[in-house]
């Protein structure tokens, strides 16, 4: 059999489809991160504890209510986000006048707060999500068996990111946030509620970060530490995609994702470190990251 | 003069010698125990609080007391990090007096400890740790492995599943001092017992994603995927391996190498079911077993791991030592201990080797069917009890150079 660097094609063609699953979490996750970091100027550092927030909410709307994956897959990220706007109305909101760093440090304590509190309560082995019935079994592709769930789960993630994107950089309303990013004054002078677009953006950006979980659920365990696991990868690729760049944080994240993927294949005890690897190159030769502009 | 001062002198340190002499019975006239392991990461569930929780269960037991002295029970989490837990444990026995350490679950933390218990002659009942190194190569005169180690896991479940037919194994191993030795112990049964290692892939401690190395397993075509691993990675890859359809072709078969109840609570039985595994302890066994286990769950909600009644049962026995010795010298305690039979509920009639490997029979278990269980907690279905003896690796066989 012909090879490719030593590895069967299939072999090879399997882990970049492995890859290109995770990359969609690192993309919706990175995705809400830089939408944040755009509009709001915050690190957002309970991102990953709201991506665990949201897997949770599924999983007790399930457990106590009955309630399925498909309207988890709604409610979640409602709740999600509503819990976003509660947070940013009451902490968030009175710190945008600070540094960044204030910001990063109230996200990061809300963060451990929340872990905590779950960690107390359920353990941290997780709890047991099943994949919904309409996606069990799976596709012989001939080089890998794909689970439907998993191709499910690119198939969302894509739609999601390409919708946001095209709302932010296409629509009326995008333009109105951008330019309320860019001068809040001005924006606030042609009589829009500069304030209210902040809430609901934040609002949004965590939602995302709840639909991730959800969508997380039935893959990995439902666990406090899932957030603490993922999130730090996740900040990686915002910053190799350039702060604030939404469509470099979709790229970077598929693309690191698949670089991921083959490194569990080329050298696997590696395959933790190497997006910091790539992190630490690129901040070397392009500081503001590969999509980024220097503010 | 002169010799009168010298005379004075040599008397008082008589005195002041003698006089500690007389504290020496129990140090720091207070018994205290460290427990030590992983408090929030993916180990917390199977030790943890848990372990801790067992302990002060033993501490109950004998009244809080010994030796007319009070026992203390001190806890603290070593994230998973040698350098952490060594430190952690050279500051509690040199500045706080603790005189014993407990569980120390990850292997690489627990060689750590390991040699500073050495240097400190404190006493270190390890529970959570597998490595049989720890009784191996790296044995220590103070040191004791309680509730299991990877040899008699390799034994347990290895050769049970080679004698099924599985012949060719795949290893999916964590990449730390645990899983390499577990890979290790566990290849050496698969060829003693006429089966073959086709290859293995090393996955980063703490991985959230297992279907890339999954499928490099199930392309390797061999007929056993062997999981060097434990815990949360147990638990992800064990699911995953569900998803990717693993196991349903009936081609290949999942061997989890260490699996603890609080994993199979956590996977739930429909994916857990039918597993073979080796435990030390399991709670539904006897009426002794399941008093303990009972009055573990009223405190804490949960059924004991393995880990965490060995806990219970290591200190118990220390505290007897304690007693028999009439003190709390590290070394004296130590050969007290070895000198003694274990009988509680967790151990019939163990023994302890001069490498501090505590022999007791282990269990070779399999996971019930959901529709086998009677609810929360029955899980397993014991289907043989392994000999302490062939368990164990004998004396000669662990490459430890204490006398012996």
């Amino acid at each position: 059999m012909s090879t490719i660097f030593g590895i069967p094609p299939q072999a090879l063609f399997g882990q970049l489809l492995l890859g290109l699953i995770n990359g969609s979490f690192y993309a919706l996750l990175s995705l809400g991160l830089a939408v944040i970091f755009g509009m709001l100027n915050v690190i957002n550092f309970a991102h990953g504890a709201l991506y665990m927030l949201g897997a949770f909410v599924a999983w007790l709307l399930l457990t106590t209510a009955g309630i399925g994956y498909w309207w988890a897959l709604l409610l979640a990220p409602l709740v999600v986000g509503a819990f976003g706007v509660l947070l940013e109305k009451t902490l968030l909101s009175r710190l945008y006048k600070l540094d960044h760093l204030y910001g990063l440090l109230l996200t990061f304590g809300l963060a451990l707060i929340v872990e905590g509190a779950f960690r107390h309560f359920y353990g941290v082995s997780g709890q047991p999500y099943p994949i919904p019935d309409l996606l069990r079994g799976g596709q012989n592709l001939g080089f890998m068996f794909l689970p439907n769930y998993r191709g499910w789960v690119v198939v969302a993630s894509l739609v999601v990111c390409l919708a946001t994107w095209y709302a932010i950089e296409r629509t009326k309303l995008g333009a109105y946030l951008r330019a309320a990013t860019e001068n809040p004054v001005l924006v606030q002078a042609f009589g829009i509620n500069v304030p209210l677009m902040i809430t609901a953006t934040y609002g949004f950006g965590v939602a995302l970060a709840g639909l991730a979980g959800v969508l997380a659920a039935p893959i990995y365990q439902v666990s406090p530490l899932m957030g603490s696991n993922l999130i730090i990868v996740v900040f990686a690729v915002v910053v190799i995609g350039g702060m604030g760049s939404i469509l470099g944080a979709v790229l970077t994240g598929y693309g690191l994702g698949l670089l991921e993927g083959l490194t569990k294949v080329f050298y696997p005890e590696a395959s933790n470190i190497v997006v910091f690897v790539i992190m630490a190159v690129v901040l070397l030769i392009k500081p503001a990251g590969l999509f980024g502009r220097e503010r | 003069m002169i010799a009168r001062l010298l005379a004075g002198a040599a008397l008082a340190a008589l005195a002041v010698g003698s006089a500690q002499a007389q504290q020496g019975k129990i140090s720091g006239d207070v018994v205290k125990i460290g427990v030590l392991n992983d408090r929030s990461g993916l180990y917390a569930d199977l030790g943890g609080e848990g372990s801790a929780v067992a302990v002060r269960m033993a501490v109950e037991e004998v009244g809080g007391k010994i030796l007319g002295k009070p026992i203390e029970v001190v806890s603290a989490d070593h994230q998973n990090k040698p350098d952490i837990g060594s430190n952690l444990s050279r500051e509690w026995i040199d500045r706080d007096g603790v005189d014993v350490i407990v569980d120390v679950p990850n292997s690489g933390v627990a060689l750590a400890v390991q040699e500073v218990t050495r240097e400190k002659k404190t006493i270190f009942l390890m529970q959570g740790p597998a490595t049989s190194r720890l009784t191996g190569d790296a044995c220590s005169p103070t040191g004791f492995h309680w509730a299991y180690d990877t040899r008699a896991l390799a034994v347990g479940t290895g050769q049970a599943i080679v004698k099924e037919g599985g012949k060719s194994w795949f290893f999916l191993t964590a990449d730390y001092a645990f899983g390499h030795q577990l890979e290790t112990d566990t290849a050496a049964q698969v060829k003693k017992a006429g089966g073959t290692v086709v290859g293995a892939v090393r996955a980063p401690l703490n991985t959230a994603d297992f279907s890339s190395f999954l499928l490099q397993a199930q392309s390797s075509g061999a007929q056993v995927i062997g999981l060097a691993n434990a815990g949360g990675d147990t638990i992800t890859s064990i699911k995953q391996a569900s998803e990717f359809g693993l196991t349903q072709s009936g081609q290949q078969k999942l061997a989890g190498l260490l699996i603890f109840l609080s994993d199979v609570h956590a996977l739930g039985l429909q994916v857990a079911q039918d597993l073979v595994l080796t435990t030390g302890f399991y709670w539904d066994m006897d009426d002794e077993k399941r008093a303990w286990s009972e009055k573990y769950k009223a405190k804490t909600g949960k059924m004991p791991t393995m880990v965490q009644a060995g806990s219970y049962s290591s200190v118990k026995h220390y505290l007897k030592a304690i007693e028999a010795a009439g003190t709390d010298d590290g070394p004296t305690v130590a050969a007290k201990m070895r000198e003694m039979p274990v009988n509680d509920m967790f151990a019939k009639n163990g023994k302890i080797l001069p490498n501090g490997r505590m022999v007791h029979d282990m269990y070779l278990a399999r996971v019930k069917k959901p529709s086998e269980s009677k609810g929360p907690w029955d899980y397993y279905e014991i289907i043989r009890t392994i000999p302490g003896d062939e368990a164990f690796a004998t004396m000669a066989e662990s490459g430890c150079k204490l006398p012996g």
